[in-house]
């Protein structure tokens, strides 16, 4: 099953919508709730990054009984040192994200922990594409 | 699947409704359908909050409550009384009128519920520093909230505090007591005055504790109009009473069941929020993130808490008022002279404290589309087919509370797509229906009563 949102970069009072239906279909689908929490918290995480950083993005949602496939596709200033952003504290958000209590420098680490297996590609100047996949048996 | 999970104190009275769908409309859980021109209860969806209740224009629904001639069967019969109960009345009521009312009606003790909060208090205080890695951790107190939070955001289930409700200490602790004096406990009968229906269906079917403490309920508003009517007739012999009246609570113990009641004690953040949209509204966030800076989360059904329980006759905000203004007027005193009368409950502090635990809460996830994966795949995809042609309008003239619901009925086997008055129109257009079988669908959901006219009315033409 294929769902699409879409993501408005720097509008944070929606950030989160698109993680929350993610949560309402999972839960229809009795997906097992561990795992719903995972991949919400992930997948929350990884909203809010495109909400930051980026001008716009899509998220594309692709659930079979084996597995959940969450592609987030941002436009926006990329990452030049992935390697770096992979590192526990690392934060470029601004100081005004962290006051909405978005952006502890936990992201990518944080979203890596809780899903079972996660590919990022991104090229500066042009987005991020972030893809993570949970294993459902 | 039909497992029946909550029992439930609200009961839908079929011969009294009207089949307005008030209720239907006001169900946070969505757990009312309209059939044949009567409301229908899904069970397991509801959570007791008795919104509904207080939607029904005509008293169909109704909240169960025990035979009062039942607290015959034992020889002592104790009345415990929430402390919502004192804020009901206009005038001055004293705690000894009320009492005395009680005694009337044949209790042979009275004692207020909120008594066993000193000790509780402790436990949370422990419970918070000891599962520091739960956080936020959510108050038992309310039964509604509890129930909620199984049905509609299981993952929280484990958030919850596993401690006893005020009124299962406070039982507990009377228990205790009637033991050391040597009574039986078969000849003691405790008797709660609940506010809402949430705590009767808590009592029937305890969630986290085996049996509860209380032989029955008896709903506030019956406790209201006696002590009203008395307070009319200027408590007429009813200003002496045979029983002891202990001291007052301590001003916090006063107010543990208004909003603010729990959160307001406890170190660290805590958030207090009352009134069950506000409260799903909430969790609905919580959920999503995986750390959270709040310690402590008081979530309460109703508007103002207690105060505005569906059983409550009086305004809940002159309630919240008058218990405030008791709670300084309690703290004022407490600072000239040293009331420490009847202290007994702290006498059994261990005993209770052993006996505050519950069992784990467990989840039962409702918003399943099927156990099996594959079937709630495919029926999520018909739900999103069907949706496609529905109008998005949430009308409820199919007899769902919303569009997505119909749908969701329809792939369940529940509802047909032809009960949408706006697919009925669009068949009618293409003569895939004629307008005799639009009206049949109409009153198998309305009933016929709505679509007959009676005898001797004329048409009136504006």
């Amino acid at each position: 099953m294929h769902f699409t949102y879409n993501v408005e970069g720097g509008n944070f009072t929606r950030a989160g919508y698109a993680s929350s239906e993610i949560k309402k279909i999972l839960k229809q689908l009795n997906v097992d709730l561990a795992i719903i929490k995972r991949t919400v918290v992930a997948s929350y995480e990884a909203e809010v990054n495109i909400v930051a950083h980026a001008y716009s993005g899509t998220i594309f949602v692709d659930i079979t009984p084996e597995t959940i496939l969450i592609k987030f596709v941002d436009e926006g200033p990329g990452i030049p040192d992935i390697a770096m952003a992979m590192k526990e504290g690392f934060s470029t958000a601004t100081s005004k994200v962290r006051e909405m209590g978005f952006g502890a420098g936990m992201g990518l680490p944080n979203i890596r922990k809780n899903v079972d297996n996660m590919n990022i590609t991104s090229e500066v100047g042009k987005g991020t594409v972030l893809e993570l996949t949970m294993y459902l048996q | 699947m039909a497992e029946k999970y909550f029992h439930h104190a609200l009961k839908f009275r079929r011969e009294v409704c009207i089949g307005c769908s008030h209720c239907m409309n006001v169900c946070p859980t969505q757990a009312i359908r309209i059939h044949s021109g009567k409301a229908e209860l899904t069970d397991n969806r509801c959570v007791d909050c008795g919104k509904c209740y207080m939607a029904c224009p005509v008293g169909a629904i109704i909240v169960e409550q025990d035979d009062f001639s039942q607290i015959f069967m034992y020889r002592h019969r104790i009345a415990l009384i929430p402390g919502v109960l004192l804020g009901q009345f206009p005038g001055k009521v004293t705690n000894m009128q009320i009492y005395s009312v009680l005694l009337d009606m044949g209790f042979t003790e009275v004692e207020e519920v909120e008594k066993g909060t000193g000790i509780l208090r402790m436990a949370m205080d422990s419970y918070l520093q000891e599962n520091h890695h739960l956080k936020p951790l959510i108050s038992s107190f309310c039964p509604a909230i509890v129930r909620l939070i199984q049905v509609r955001f299981p993952s929280l289930t484990e958030n919850i505090m596993l401690l006893k409700a005020p009124l299962d200490v406070t039982a507990t602790y009377i228990r205790k007591k009637y033991a050391e004096m040597g009574v039986d406990p078969k000849e003691v009968g405790i008797y709660y005055i609940t506010p809402c229906a949430a705590k009767i269906a808590a009592v029937k079917s305890p969630v986290g504790d085996k049996f509860s403490q209380i032989d029955g309920v008896i709903n506030m508003d019956v406790i209201f109009n006696k002590v009203y009517t008395a307070m009319k007739q200027g408590f007429a012999g009813k200003n002496q009473c045979s029983l002891p009246v202990s001291a007052p609570l301590k001003p916090f113990q006063q107010l543990w069941t208004l909003t603010e009641g729990e959160a307001s004690l406890f170190p660290g953040r805590s958030l207090a929020i009352d009134e069950i949209s506000n409260v799903i509204e909430f969790l609905e966030k919580l959920e999503n993130e995986e750390t959270c800076d709040i310690n402590f989360l008081e979530l309460r059904a109703c508007d103002q808490s207690c105060a505005g329980g569906i059983l409550a006759s009086g305004n809940r905000f002159f309630t919240v008022e008058r218990l405030r203004k008791t709670a300084i007027e309690t703290a004022a005193k407490e600072d000239t002279k040293v009331v420490e009368a009847s202290n007994d409950i702290l006498n059994h502090t261990q005993h209770l404290l052993q006996n505050m635990a519950v069992s784990k809460v467990l989840p039962r996830a409702m918003d399943k589309l099927d156990e099996d994966m594959k079937m709630a795949m495919l029926k999520m995809q018909m739900v999103r087919e069907i949706m496609k042609t529905l109008p998005y309008v949430d009308c409820g003239l199919c007899g769902a509370p919303t569009c997505r619901a119909l749908a969701q009925d329809i792939v369940q086997g529940k509802a047909k797509i032809t009960n949408c008055i706006f697919i009925q129109k669009k068949y009618e257009q293409k003569n895939w229906l004629n307008p005799q079988e639009t009206m049949d669908i109409l009153k198998q959901v309305w009933g016929d009563d709505k679509f007959t006219d009676p005898d001797n009315t004329k048409f009136v033409t504006l």
